[in-house]
């Protein structure tokens, strides 16, 4: 008799298991299809009130692309700003702490408030993809300790290999409901005829609420983005 | 003395770059007498390299025996100064190289790097010499661009512009228009 009621005891308790199991993965599963359907509409209607932007730089020419874009952006609505680089690439975060400096003194405001952040790479250029495995998940550890610090409502990126897990860390915010922020991906302009990795696996897997292109052959075959003329 | 009867010989500098890159390939193109005897042709008289990482050393050159006069450095801080005294601009395929040298007006040659895995550098070469912005060349065929160019062919660029992008993110963003 004992053996038959311990038998069920564990049986019922292995099947509470498995149902709070299934219970949690239908709850993410709702939840990600529930993300993914409100990502790319609107906000609703705001007051004027700033919000935390992450800006991603990359080597190359997406620094230079990135500025450009934050010139005719108005500061005081897309504040604190982080600007995130990666870890070899110091020659981006001078030309935003230039920028910035030059935003601080022409505004007459002492010191900077944004804070500049280096991220390890996923891979640098020729590393073998074999150990890019490894420096991957490390880069993904550090990116996720990174945005958990900064939590930003905006994030502004256009196209370096860095910008990729930190638009799906802020993918996974939106879904375990740390932080709903708009994830705004601008594809390089030297980018015509494809999209770039990220920028392919952002507009595939739907991260970006609002992706952008500049040529006319991008926005042809992917007619999701937006085209909106060379910004160079 | 070495002026010409009709008054003083302008300087016309040809200024190559190839960014933060090594580019040795083009380096050593622009070097060669093919190309450099081009240039004279063409009514060059100075060529001024900018030759990044690369490890190739031009052969550096006065330019009193009516030769073209050759110079190089590594890098610069900035090469604003250089672009806006060139008279024709080389480049290596990056962006930034290009845009910058476009906002000044200058005549460019873009040369492709065909050692880069993965060039999709040269989609945006291309796409701005077919709308007749520049000229696209690779290192074997410079001389041969160098000899028919018709630099008055040339298309000005317009800059860009990047605020339809701001209204957009605005507008997403729920900011009331300006």
């Amino acid at each position: 008799m004992e053996k038959n009621i311990s038998c069920s005891f564990s049986d019922l308790s292995s099947n509470l298991g498995i149902s709070c199991f299934i219970a949690f993965i239908t709850i993410i599963l709702v939840r990600v299809i529930y993300v993914i359907y409100r990502t790319g509409k609107p906000l609703s209607k705001r007051s004027p009130q700033a919000l935390s932007t992450l800006i991603v730089l990359g080597s190359g020419g997406h620094t230079a692309e990135m500025i450009n874009l934050l010139l005719v952006l108005q500061k005081d609505r897309f504040t604190p700003r982080f600007f995130i680089a990666a870890a070899t690439d110091n020659m981006s975060i001078q030309k935003a702490r230039v920028l910035e400096s030059s935003w601080a003194d022409s505004s007459g405001v002492k010191g900077i408030s944004a804070e500049f952040m280096q991220i390890y790479r996923s891979r640098e250029v020729g590393q073998s993809y074999i150990t890019s495995v490894w420096t991957t998940l490390v880069a993904m550890v550090h990116a996720l300790w990174l945005m958990i610090k900064i939590r930003p409502q905006v994030v502004l990126c256009n196209g370096p290999g860095t910008c990729f897990p930190l638009c799906v860390i802020a993918f996974i915010f939106k879904v375990i409901g740390i932080r709903w922020s708009s994830i705004f991906y601008v594809e390089s302009i030297a980018r015509v005829k494809r999209l770039s990795l990220s920028g392919l696996l952002l507009y595939k897997l739907r991260i970006a609420d609002q992706f952008f292109v500049q040529w006319p052959q991008l926005h042809r075959k992917y007619p999701r983005a937006h085209y909106v003329g060379c910004l160079m | 003395m070495g002026e010409s009867l009709d008054g003083v010989k302008g300087k016309r500098v040809v200024f190559v770059t190839v960014g933060t890159t090594r580019f040795d390939a083009l380096v050593k193109v622009v070097d060669s007498q093919e190309v450099k005897d081009e240039l004279l042709r063409r009514g060059y008289t100075n060529l001024l390299i900018q030759m990044g990482r690369g490890s190739y050393l031009p052969t550096k050159s006065t330019g009193d025996d009516g030769s073209l006069a050759v110079d190089y450095f590594t890098f610069s801080s900035s090469i604003v100064e250089h672009l806006k005294s060139a008279s024709l601009v080389i480049s290596h395929a990056g962006s930034g190289s290009i845009f910058e040298t476009m906002r000044f007006g200058k005549p460019l040659i873009v040369v492709v790097n065909e050692d880069l895995m993965d060039n999709h550098q040269s989609e945006l070469a291309e796409e701005l010499a077919e709308r007749k912005h520049l000229y696209c060349a690779r290192p074997p065929t410079l001389h041969l661009t160098i000899a028919s160019m018709d630099l008055k062919s040339l298309v000005p660029y317009s800059p860009g512009d990047a605020t339809p992008v701001a209204k957009l993110i605005n507008r997403f963003l729920g900011f009331p228009e300006d």
